[in-house]
């Protein structure tokens, strides 16, 4: 099942090493999210193996932390990581397999043929991914709106200034490390609910209206809740898949851990695709 | 029978267990393999090293090992026996209520039977109803809104055939709906294991009683949300509670947000027996306080005042149980044998 990684560095051009793309791939689909738990896909252990073969076409495989993780966002997934990968300039092709889950055979299938979840399921699927996509998305915003204002509010910044704050004004801010973090991962998020314009209200809530500098503690208590829940879903998520495929240790890409030397041996976990194909 | 090291009383209903058959030999597919593999992983992953099960054991318990973990090792004075049919998966089915009435049978004193009704089973499945009530007098039901049901992969509650059950539910008396919206339940859809529906339902039969099982994760947030609004609806804590071992700070968060939104009388104690056992949850949830910075946010507290209603008084309320008779009939039947005379001896 496994591609050998090594022969494609034998054939790929020598001044493009297959290492750099391979890398460039793992990165990529790091920005793919579960949509649910706004997390990497590739954080949450759920790539398996992302290869280029010599032809610039591109092989990821996936799995998921039970054999029923519902078949939409299991779609969805495969789907955003399609999108995100086609994006490289160099990318001839893609394809990608999800393993293990009951839906895998019709899944596959879909995906191979570049079918819509719709069409995969027929009359089983209801309701198109788009609006899921959109709901998961404004739940994200959400939780890393909340995570912002709190880290602003904890760092002093008095709850008048914070809801006055254009988008401009907010990116000038001084920000410690961990501020970087959250900014940059509101700012990601902040374009569900609302145009980026620089002179745009730098927080808003998801119906697109200024927050209120009265209203913040009501708001943030509202909102704690998907936050909360989002949390608990991870844990439950990386047990499961944890105790599912027995990871004793995190799983570290290689290409993504070691950038050249380590990677173009196996960008696939050994271990993990003898348990994946036992079955 | 809880006691605390002052002498407190506190009596268990176990809102959630099963009786249940995965062993290969019932297994009819895959999915019925896989089925009782994701329940070991649930098992497997939030346990204490000290409380795994071999695989052989989980797969299928007999009657007896269930009444020593619920009522001898545990601390359940009562228990729910809530049926999952999965006939799809199962031969014989996984845990039907036919398998369940047994354990009732042998020990009525100390299990509530609950049924189970689909509304894609049309008229004859009403007429099912009926006779299943009749003869285990229900006083509740178990849903599985996303249950496969041949070439059906789930149904709402608030579709059309589902109000007639609801319907034929409140006139035998059936007050009490468990409903699972829980994970991992093969939704092939969002709608499958959404909340909403439970917001609709609980609008529509004020009189029925709306238990969201395992508190609507992976949807807590939706469900706290909806379960704030309608006076009816209720968490069960079966799945969010075994955090409380591996992810004290997770249960902490969610337990908090469960008493901040819907408050201490409407949550219940379960265990998911087999997938978890009472004495260690209870012994963990007993000892378990709310840290100070989340108290802090938000105001919730688990006092000893609200830890008994959550094990005990919550579910008795909802199934008309007279606990201080009940404890009397146990007692009498010799239920509290293994305990300290104090608790045992006749008063």
């Amino acid at each position: 099942m496994a591609m050998n990684a090594l022969s494609a560095t034998d054939t790929a051009a020598p001044d493009w090493p297959v290492a750099d793309r391979q890398a460039e791939l793992w990165a990529c689909l790091s920005t793919v999210s579960d949509p649910e738990l706004d997390e990497s896909v590739v954080e949450l252990n759920f790539v398996t193996k992302a290869e280029v073969d010599p032809g610039n076409r591109v092989h990821i495989e996936f799995r998921l932390p039970t054999y029923w993780c519902a078949a939409n966002f299991s779609f969805l997934m495969a789907d955003d990581m399609r999108r995100a990968v086609s994006q490289l300039d160099w990318v001839k092709g893609v394809s990608i397999r999800l393993g293990e889950h009951m839906f895998a055979d019709q899944i596959n299938a879909g995906l191979a043929q570049g079918l819509s979840f719709q069409e995969t399921f027929g009359n089983e699927a209801d309701g198109s991914l788009d609006e899921l996509r959109q709901g998961f998305l404004v739940k994200a915003f959400q939780r890393r709106q909340v995570a912002l204002l709190h880290h602003l509010l904890a760092a002093g910044q008095p709850p008048d200034s914070i809801v006055g704050l254009t988008l401009a004004e907010l990116s000038t801010l001084p920000f410690d490390a961990d501020g970087e973090t959250l900014l940059r991962r509101y700012l990601e998020r902040r374009h569900v609910v609302g145009p980026m314009r620089p002179d745009a209200s730098a927080f808003i809530d998801a119906e697109g209206a200024r927050l209120s500098a009265d209203g913040l503690p009501r708001y943030l208590t509202a909102l704690r809740r998907v936050g909360v829940n989002a949390e608990f879903n991870s844990a439950l998520c990386r047990g499961l898949l944890s105790v599912r495929f027995d990871l004793d240790t995190p799983f570290v890409p290689d290409a993504k851990a070691a950038p050249v030397a380590a990677q173009a041996v196996a960008a696939t976990r050994p271990a993990t695709s003898a348990q994946l194909s036992q079955g | 029978m809880y006691t605390t090291a002052k002498g407190d009383e506190i009596f268990v209903i176990d809102g959630h267990t099963h009786f249940w058959d995965g062993s290969p030999a019932n297994q009819k597919n895959i999915h019925g393999k896989q089925f009782i593999e994701c329940f070991y992983a649930y098992h497997s992953n939030l346990s204490p090293p000290s409380e795994k099960w071999e695989k052989e054991k989980f797969e299928k318990y007999d009657a007896k090992t269930m009444f020593d973990d619920l009522f001898v090792q545990g601390y359940d004075d009562m228990a729910i026996l809530q049926p999952t049919y999965l006939t799809d998966f199962y031969k014989n089915g996984f845990n039907t209520t036919e398998r369940n009435a047994a354990m009732k049978k042998s020990h009525p004193d100390r299990f509530i039977l609950n049924g189970a009704f689909d509304p894609r089973d049309g008229s004859k499945g009403l007429e099912d109803l009926h006779a299943l009530s009749e003869n285990y007098k229900l006083k509740g039901v178990k849903l599985y809104t996303a249950e496969w049901r041949g070439e059906s992969k789930g149904y709402k509650l608030s579709d059309k055939p589902s109000y007639q059950y609801l319907e034929a539910a409140q006139k035998l008396g059936i007050k009490n709906i468990h409903v699972h919206k829980g994970p991992t339940i093969i939704p092939l859809n969002r709608d499958a294991f959404d909340v909403a529906d439970i917001d609709d339902v609980a609008t529509s039969f004020q009189d029925l009683n709306f238990i969201v099982e395992h508190c609507g994760l992976p949807r807590l947030d939706d469900f706290c949300w909806i379960a704030t609004q309608e006076t009816n609806v209720y968490a069960g804590l079966a799945v969010a509670l075994p955090f409380i071992h591996t992810r004290p700070g997770y249960f902490a968060h969610v337990i908090s947000e469960l008493l901040f939104w819907i408050g201490p009388d409407k949550i219940l104690f379960g265990s998911d027996y087999g997938i978890w056992t009472p004495k260690w949850l209870i012994d963990k949830f007993m000892a378990f306080e709310i840290p100070a910075d989340i108290t802090k946010e938000t105001g919730s507290v688990l006092s000893l005042e609200t830890k008994t209603k959550i094990l005990g008084l919550n579910a008795a309320r909802l199934y008309g149980i007279d606990v201080e008779a009940q404890k009397r009939k146990i007692r009498a039947g010799g239920g509290y044998a293994h305990l300290p005379e104090a608790v045992h001896a006749p008063r």
